[in-house]
């Protein structure tokens, strides 16, 4: 689904990350783990063009594919990239608007109006992220009202909204108590059913719980990616076994 | 023994700590006094001309009315004074032509045009400030990706508010009232002109003294102020609603205009109207571009006739007024007069706008 060649990104003057090499299957839950500053937010980021934003930052060399498309190609919209690739943020980020204008968003910047279609999508996408028997008698008050983890997955809601293939989510629990914390991995493996996900974590056991794969990343460099369980119990790397198990990071 | 070990000790750095403490509180005590005395004269000296004792208690005839030169004259031993129309009436009726009597310009009537010159200056310059402010803070701060240009671009508009109102006056005199082009049916052959084709020129003659001259010239002068003001608004609003629009697929005007914007508006709103109210109070750049010593309440119908005026403005009255040489008791009137509804309609413009921003931060919070 994505496959990342040889990638070397750079804020500035410097290197944030160094000749990654992956591939990310689809329908699977790829985590991505690492100290801070290991720079899987960075490549997370690469995947929707989100670092565009940042001034001065740079792809030195390599490519990005998705669907066997380069993202950074000319012909590609990035627009429609983002329709494709959604992204949960770290704090979770409602709109102060209605909880009904939050989801309906994204289909309006495309110029759906139909009434009785956006009402069919906010419903369908509130139902997807379990979020529906919760809200739907006040869908018409501001989002501001719900708590951080139904904030969140209101976020969620609002990225699959617009049918992508692709969510990437970028610690999107950091923010939440264990139970809200719980009902989001519960929801992820609901949507990887229908998507493709790339979660980046800081949490050990949530990569453990809710990923199939799992990447590791230090000082800008992927040192190690497989099937999780065999990253947590059987790391081929000394790093990753010493990261895994505590001894640093 | 049960000495209290956190006595007083008398130290040499509690005597300076009260001393600066003191020098603190002196300096803000100080300008707030300034502040009073200066309003304190103005209600005391200009309130005489404004209200009345007897009902309605405000002196209408001062707000409604144009200005009129005063008559003072001795009239069978009685002393008269009387404004320009009553005067003429009195001696028509009267049948006294040669009646001897000192004249106080401006000093008889009211201040009406003035009034309504100063608020559409205000109206105008403000719009177009807000138009050319926003924009310029929404590129700056949304879309300019740094580098020389845009540094450049701050140090200009740094610049700009440093810039004395009296240059600002002049320079809306040479481009606004002598140069901006005018486009007419005809090829005025004393200035430069461009045919725009379909039988139009677009003559450099100049908008001449005018409310539109005004307009851009304190728009210009307002400006720094209202760039400032936005940009700061803009930085106020959380970067995670940028991302998450663009993120959903958003342009980046979308996101600008349904996610940044409406956030952002309460505070350009009135930071900008507080600029643009203070730069209304300007004399300097009123006086080349926009104002008239001397003209009747807005007469002009259509709106080219309507943004083609010259108009009557309150500082400028103020200034017309104070600088009639000798002072005495009539003009003096007029002007704490006119200073006291300047104030009044400048902090009027004030509040406003502080409580406009009360509510609509009420509607939107994060």
């Amino acid at each position: 689904m994505i496959a990342v060649e040889k990638l070397d990104f750079f804020y500035g003057a410097s290197q944030a990350l160094h000749g990654i090499d992956l591939r990310i299957p689809e329908n699977r839950v790829t985590a991505f783990i690492g100290p801070s500053g290991c720079g899987k937010s960075t490549l997370l980021r690469c995947f929707n063009r989100m670092n565009d934003l940042i001034d001065g930052t740079r792809i030195g060399s390599g490519r990005i594919l998705i669907q066997g498309v380069d993202i950074h190609d000319p012909d590609v919209d990035v627009i429609s990239l983002r329709r494709q690739v959604g992204m949960v943020f770290q704090k979770s980020n409602p709109f102060p608007k209605s909880i009904f204008e939050n989801i309906a968003y994204g289909l309006e910047v495309q110029g759906v109006k139909n009434r009785r279609r956006l009402e069919e999508v906010v419903e369908k996408s509130l139902r997807g992220a379990a979020l529906w028997e919760e809200v739907k008698d006040r869908l018409h008050t501001s989002a501001l009202g719900l708590s951080g983890g139904q904030q969140q997955r209101l976020c969620i809601a609002r990225a699959i909204a617009v049918e992508p293939r692709i969510i990437l989510m970028d610690e999107p629990c950091s923010a939440l108590d264990p139970i809200a914390t719980a009902k989001v991995e519960e929801l992820i493996h609901e949507l990887k059913r229908s998507y493709t996900i790339v979660i980046v974590t800081h949490n050990m056991q949530q990569a453990g719980r809710c990923s199939d794969l799992t990447a590791f990343f230090y000082l800008g460099r992927l040192v190690e990616m497989g099937r999780t369980e065999k990253i947590f119990t059987n790391p081929v790397q000394t790093q990753t076994e010493d990261y895994i198990s505590g001894r640093f990071g | 023994m049960n000495r209290n070990p956190f006595a007083h000790k008398s130290s040499g750095s509690q005597w300076v700590e009260r001393l600066v403490f003191g020098l603190f509180r002196a300096g803000t005590y100080l300008i707030l006094a300034c502040a009073l005395a200066v309003f304190a004269t103005i209600f005391w000296k200009g309130g005489g001309t404004v209200f009345q004792k007897a009902a309605p208690y405000v002196n209408w005839q001062f707000l409604s009315q144009s200005p009129e030169t005063l008559y003072v004259f001795q009239h069978e031993g009685i002393k008269m004074e009387l404004g320009d129309r009553e005067f003429r009436a009195f001696k028509k009726e009267r049948g006294l032509d040669a009646i001897k009597a000192d004249t106080y310009a401006h000093s008889a009537g009211g201040i009406w045009p003035c009034i309504q010159g100063t608020f559409w200056l205000v109206v105008g310059s403000m719009t177009i400030a807000l138009f050319l402010g926003v924009s310029s803070a929404v590129y700056l701060s949304e879309y300019s990706h740094g580098g020389q240009l845009v540094g450049l671009i701050r140090l200009a508009i740094l610049n700009l508010a440093g810039v004395p109102s009296i240059v600002f006056g002049l320079f809306g005199l040479g481009l606004f009232v002598h140069f901006m082009p005018v486009l007419a049916g005809v090829d005025d052959p004393s200035v430069p002109s461009l045919p725009v084709g379909f039988g139009y020129w677009l003559n450099f003659s100049g908008w001449g003294v005018c409310l539109a001259s005004g307009w851009f010239t304190l728009a210009l002068m307002a400006l720094p102020v209202v760039i400032a003001a936005s940009e700061e608004s803009l930085r106020a609003v959380p970067k995670g609603f940028r991302e998450a629009s663009l993120a959903l697929g958003a342009t980046q005007w979308q996101a600008i205009r349904t996610n940044v914007l409406p956030y952002a508006l309460p505070g350009m709103l009135t930071s900008s109207i507080l600029g643009v109210a203070r730069v209304a109070g300007e004399t300097a750049p009123v006086m080349f571009t926009a104002a008239y010593v001397m003209r009747d309440a807005g007469g002009s119908s259509g709106l080219f006739n309507f943004i083609g005026q010259g108009v009557m403005a309150l500082p400028y009255h103020i200034y017309v007024v104070s600088s009639k040489i000798p002072q005495n008791q009539y003009t003096e009137r007029v002007q704490y007069g006119t200073a006291l509804v300047f104030l009044i309609l400048v902090s009027g413009i004030a509040t406003t706008s502080i409580l406009l921003r009360t509510r609509m931060r009420k509607r939107y919070r994060w």
